[in-house]
Formats: C-alpha cells, sequence, structure tokens
C-alpha cells in the first residue's frame, strides 16, 4: 500500500498496463516531454519510448481520429485531451466512429480505446479549463463515461477502461487530482465499470455523487449527521454511462429520500436521468421530492466569481436538511 | 539579408491510356493478361451493378444510394494493386474496389437497404465499411497505418476521399498526422467534380487538389481518373513506397460522376447535360475495352461472354437478398457494448415487449 494522489494512482495504471501489454499506446498533447500539463504521463516516454508514448500535432479530431485506426488495427490506445473544454473537435469521431463501428458491423470491427480529460473547475483556470461536460458525453450511445472520485478507484478504473472492449471516455476531476492522498493497493486492482459504490451506508436518506463533487458531499454529509444525528448512505456513480440505476434506486427504496449532487448545468444533467430512474423503479418509496443540488445553466463563469457558482459542501448540506425535514 | 528561392514545387499530372484506348508504351505497367482481364472485369461488374441497383431503387426495392458509375477506374486501378494483407478505407462510391476486397454482391444491396448485415463479410477482416461522414475515415486510415509501424507489419492502406472530402479538417489533420509518423498511407482522391450539387471550382481556389499534399511533404501526383492503367501505377507505386516504410502518398484521380450524387439528388438542377455526354466520351470502360482488344486479348465472343456471365452474378446476388429474411429485430441491442449491462438488456426486454404487442 502507498499514499497516492489521484495524478499518481492513475499514472500508476497507466504504468502497470503498458508493461503488461505491449498493445497499449499513450497518446496526445505534450503527453511525452512534457509528461502531461498535469503530470499524469510522467516518466512513460523514458520508461515506454516514443514509440508508445506519442506526442501528437495539434488537433483533437486527429488525435481521437487516429486512436480509432490503431484501435480498429488491435491495438489499444490511451489518448489524452488536454482539458475537457478543448475535447469538443473530437466529438465527430467519438459519436460518428468510435461509438458505432461495434454497431455498424455487428462486432466485426470494435474501438477499445479511451479517452482521458480532465474536467471541472475549482483551481483557478482560464476559460475553457474548468468544463463539466459529461452529460454530452454520456447521451452518445455505446460510449462509456467513467469518471472517478478518489485515487483508489481512479487506478482500478484506469485499469478496467483501457482492458474494456469499448470506447470509455474517462473524465479526470483535475481538482482531486493532489487534493488528497489514498492509500492505493500494491497489487493491480480493477474495479467493473458500469458500476455504482454504495460508499457509506445509512437510512434516511440517499446522496447520489461522483468524481469533483464526492468531497464537498461527503463533508456536508458529516456535518448534517453531526448535527441532526440521522444518517446518510452515500452513492458514488462512478460509470455515468452505462448508468448503474439499479444500485442508486436500490438504496432510495431503503431510504426514501434522496439528494444528487454534480457540479455541470442542471438542465439535461446526470442528475436529471438519476431522478428519472428514481421515478421508473423506486417512487411510490419516496417520502420527498428528490433535490438537485448541481451548477446553473450558465456558461462557466471566469474563475473570479467560480468558487459561487460550484456546489459547496455548505449548499449540499442545507439541501439534504431540507429533504430529511421535508414532511 | 539576400532573398532566396528556399522551396519549389510541382505536380505531374499522369495518363497512359488515353479517349480512344491508345496507350503510351513507355508509360504501360507490365500486367498479365489475367490481370488486365481481372481490371476489366472488375469494373464492368461494378457498372453492371451499380445500374441494377439504380433501376432497384427506383422501382423501391432498395434505398437510397450513391452510384459509382464513371468512377470504375479510378478505384479499380489502385485496388488492383492492393494486397489481401494490404487495408482498404473507403468513403461511399467505391464499389468497384470492395467487390475487389471481395465484399459479396448482396452486401451492398443489404447496405442500402439499411441492414448492417451488409458491413460484414468473411475476409473483410482489413476492410472498413463504408464511411458516410466525409474525410474522416482518412484518420482511420492513418491511426490503421501507424498500427502497421508499430507492429513491424509491411502493409499500406489505401483510403479514399473525395473532391468535397479535401475541404474538411480531417483530410488535412489525416495528411498532417500520415506526414509527421511516416504513416503507410496512400491517399486517393476521387475528384469527381461535383460534391452534391458544388462545383469543385467553388470547393477550392487551389488548381488541382493534389497539390493539397505538398504542404505535407508527402509525394503528390494527378492521374487521368478514368484510365484504370494510370490510377494503377499511380497505385502500385505508392503503395510499394508505403509498404517499404517511405510514408504517405496522394493520388488525385481526375474523373466524374455520371450518376446523380445519391438517388435523392436532380442533377439536371445544378449542371448542363453537355458537360455530362462530354464525360461520357470519357467513359473509362470502352476505353479500356478498346486497349485490350489492341493486344488481342479481347473480341466480341468473350465481351458477349462476360456480360452473360456478370449479368448472371448479378442476378443471382438480388435474388439472395430478396430471399435473406430473419433480421434479429433486437441486434443493434447485442453491439452497444461489448459488455452486458442491466440497463441495456431492460430496454431490450421492453422493446421486444412492445414489437410483441404490436404484433411484428
Amino acid at each position: 500500500m502507498a499514499k497516492l494522489t489521484m495524478v499518481q494512482a492513475i499514472n500508476l495504471a497507466l504504468t502497470e498496463e503498458m508493461a503488461r501489454d505491449d498493445r497499449v499506446i499513450v497518446m496526445g498533447e505534450d503527453v511525452g516531454k512534457d509528461e502531461g500539463v498535469f503530470r499524469v504521463t510522467a516518466g512513460l516516454l523514458e520508461r515506454f519510448g516514443e514509440s508508445r508514448i506519442i506526442d501528437t500535432p495539434l488537433a483533437e479530431s486527429g488525435i481521437l481520429g487516429t486512436a480509432i485506426g490503431m484501435a480498429l488495427a488491435g491495438l489499444r490506445p490511451v489518448a489524452e485531451m488536454q482539458f475537457c473544454g478543448f475535447s469538443y473537435l473530437m466529438i465527430p469521431q467519438l459519436e460518428g466512429h468510435a461509438s458505432r463501428f461495434r454497431a455498424r458491423t455487428q462486432g466485426a470491427f470494435t474501438v477499445p480505446l479511451v479517452v482521458r480529460m480532465p474536467y471541472g473547475g475549482g483551481v483557478r483556470a482560464l476559460e475553457h479549463h474548468s468544463e463539466s461536460r459529461e452529460a454530452t458525453y454520456g447521451h452518445l450511445p455505446g460510449v462509456k463515461v467513467v469518471i472517478p472520485s478518489g485515487p483508489r478507484n481512479a487506478r482500478a478504473l484506469m485499469l478496467a477502461a483501457i482492458r474494456d472492449p469499448d470506447p470509455v471516455v474517462f473524465m479526470e476531476p483535475k481538482r482531486s487530482y493532489r487534493a488528497f492522498r489514498e492509500e492505493v493497493p500494491d497489487e493491480p486492482e480493477v474495479m467493473p465499470i458500469g458500476k455504482a459504490q454504495v460508499v457509506k451506508e445509512g437510512k434516511d436518506l440517499t446522496l447520489v455523487s461522483y468524481g469533483a463533487m464526492m468531497r464537498p458531499a461527503l463533508e456536508a454529509v458529516a456535518e448534517v449527521e453531526g448535527q441532526t444525528g440521522r444518517s446518510v448512505e452515500v452513492v458514488d456513480i462512478l460509470t455515468i454511462s452505462p448508468l448503474d440505476a439499479h444500485t442508486i434506486a436500490g438504496s432510495v427504496r431503503r431510504t426514501g429520500r434522496c439528494v444528487v449532487v454534480q457540479e455541470a448545468p442542471r438542465h439535461l444533467g446526470v442528475a436529471s436521468e438519476v431522478i428519472a430512474q428514481i421515478n421508473d423503479r423506486a417512487l411510490e418509496h419516496l417520502e420527498a421530492p428528490v433535490r438537485r443540488i448541481t451548477g446553473y445553466d450558465v456558461v462557466t463563469p471566469y474563475f473570479g466569481r467560480e468558487k459561487a457558482y460550484i456546489p459547496t459542501a455548505a449548499r449540499i448540506g442545507r439541501g439534504i436538511e431540507e429533504t430529511l425535514a421535508y414532511s | 539579408m539576400p532573398r532566396s528561392r528556399i522551396a519549389g514545387f510541382g505536380i505531374d499530372h499522369l495518363q497512359i491510356l488515353d479517349e480512344q484506348g491508345e496507350v503510351d508504351r513507355a508509360l504501360e505497367p507490365d500486367l498479365s493478361e489475367a490481370r488486365l482481364v481481372e481490371l476489366y472485369r472488375s469494373m464492368v461488374i461494378a457498372r453492371e451493378d451499380d445500374q441494377r441497383m439504380l433501376r432497384m431503387q427506383r422501382q423501391g426495392r432498395v434505398g437510397t444510394f450513391g452510384p459509382n458509375t464513371g468512377q470504375e477506374a479510378a478505384v479499380c486501378g489502385p485496388a488492383l494493386a492492393l494486397e489481401p494483407s494490404d487495408w482498404f478505407v473507403g468513403a461511399f462510391r467505391e464499389l468497384g474496389a470492395r467487390l475487389m476486397r471481395r465484399e459479396p454482391l448482396t452486401h451492398g444491396y443489404l447496405f442500402h437497404n439499411g441492414y448492417e448485415e451488409g458491413n460484414v463479410f468473411a475476409g473483410g477482416e482489413r476492410t472498413l465499411p463504408i464511411s458516410i461522414i466525409v474525410g474522416a475515415q482518412l484518420l482511420h486510415a492513418v491511426g490503421i497505418g501507424h498500427a502497421m509501424t508499430y507492429r513491424k507489419e509491411r502493409s499500406a492502406v489505401l483510403a479514399v476521399v473525395g473532391d468535397g472530402g479535401t475541404s474538411q479538417g480531417d483530410f488535412h489533420e489525416a495528411l498532417n498526422f500520415a506526414s509527421v509518423w511516416k504513416a503507410p498511407v496512400v491517399f486517393l482522391i476521387q475528384n469527381n467534380h461535383w460534391a452534391i450539387s458544388v462545383p469543385r471550382s467553388k470547393q477550392t481556389g487551389a488548381g488541382t487538389l493534389a497539390q493539397k499534399a505538398i504542404a505535407y511533404d508527402i509525394p503528390a501526383i494527378q492521374v487521368d481518373g478514368n484510365d484504370a492503367l494510370a490510377t494503377y501505377s499511380a497505385g502500385r507505386e505508392a503503395l510499394e513506397r508505403a509498404r517499404a516504410g517511405q510514408g504517405p502518398s496522394l493520388i488525385e484521380a481526375v474523373t466524374y460522376r455520371l450518376m446523380m450524387h445519391t438517388t435523392a439528388d436532380d442533377p439536371t438542377k445544378y449542371r448542363t447535360d453537355d458537360e455530362v455526354q462530354a464525360w461520357w466520351k470519357r467513359d473509362p470502360i470502352p476505353r479500356f475495352r478498346t486497349y485490350l482488344e489492341g493486344k488481342g486479348m479481347w473480341d466480341a465472343g468473350r465481351e458477349e461472354a462476360m456480360r452473360a456471365e456478370v449479368k448472371s452474378l448479378v442476378d443471382a446476388a438480388v435474388k439472395e437478398f430478396e430471399a435473406t429474411t430473419g433480421f434479429k429485430p433486437d441486434a443493434p441491442f447485442d453491439h452497444v457494448f461489448g459488455t452486458r449491462h442491466e440497463i441495456i438488456e431492460e430496454q431490450r426486454a421492453q422493446f421486444l415487449e412492445d414489437l410483441a404487442k404490436e404484433g411484428q
């Protein structure tokens, strides 16, 4: 066991998988010599060389399009988009081809690749560096979207993503990159994609969240529990698509109350889908309306104002208290 | 500081077999009778199948499709130079090349009647399906090429795009990545002069499409795309260069779409009959027949026998296509992911239940 940051944990997963499988190629802007703008690919060029750690030209569609070709030819590319906010130029390749080759050819051609991208705000970055666009990617059939929340699950899910037979968009909460450390097992640990995790049991309310919001959410839960003596179950979604609706609804059936937290804008967000799934599967168990704590439907503000726009532990705490008090 | 020329460029044009079927002996490729006849027959099958599909589309027996008539030489020539271990990455107007890659004739009918089954065939492991999004496939070709390099395989990729496709960002990104990576890719542009209704002159201000490769230091040539000997020779040279580790090449095949873009548009709305008639005079197929006859390899008897044989091939394909039934209704659920997920399986069950209720 070593105590690692999320950056180190993802780096560990990439290193392990590249050592295990020579089909794995890491590619993107500045992933080589510069070791990635967040140093996620530190040491990889030195260890695996230029044939496997590719500093690509600056073109996101080109990066994903060529990664698709490599995957079609049997490699396992891990392509980095430098920021979520720069990733949209690859959407035509993701929607048009990565997500479709399996269906288009009934499984004869498949595209096992990972698209990594740092997402989310809270790091006082320039415009286009703070977006949370998981709903955009989660809406595409044939694409898996994974968002880890801590070093341990980041490592375990990255291993799963690289081994997965499908295109996986792996969104890394950049705010959590170095915010805290966790024990990460020495032996490679793989978590299943498509499964949410009950990270804390409770009986009075279910808090559902993912990614960077897990930290303020858990903080809010501890605060409310301390003050009210009620207990809150916490579900970490981990895979945005395909969504593990059963784990979420199962928890809500037990607790009868639910709060969903996301950093992204509210409209058509992950929280909307979570609530729709609860509606389908647990409506008769609800004792209160499901509450959403989310970003607002505004263009991501410059960082001078961002603090007020990203859900905080205090805002989440108020949502939990109000939902617990509803009768 | 003196001002001096630091780079100079040019583009060659190649024609080996002219409109009258006269061959330039100095440039004539060394191909056996069997190979020459294979090339001719491939073009004839493509034409016959194309025209059959067009008639069937008009009868409502096939969905929308983009005819290939007139462009057979542009793709069949380079396809003749492909090895089975090479890859073929097409757009959507390369029927002749697809058939030469051993795609069964029936599959075109399945595809154009709305079934993914048309994209899958035994031996098609290195032939990508039709790519409808314009230009995107070129990047796949470069990635495949790079994978060949990485695995030290001496295989090349033939990637096809149209004149309109050269305006896409993906075209330029593909050339750029291929140039940086020295990827073993041959980019074949079918310049058929029309991107639906937009003429080549409105597509780019460049004098040739081939010269777009110059900016990426990729060797390029413009060929008479209705001259199967020229397209074969240019294709073979470029493929050999790719297999030898000498990187990408680009071929602009100047040809003409004698039919509509797809069966959904009316070309009389945007181009003149004079223009079309002028291009019928440059039809690649009669020209090649004249060439074969001149070499003593062909005569009216062989022509008649082959036409009958090709017609029966197409007849058989249509028959097989029309007899194909039992398409699994929930197949799309089988191929969303390579892993099983409850949420997808629940929707499959709902879908099948709804279907049953609708009596289908």
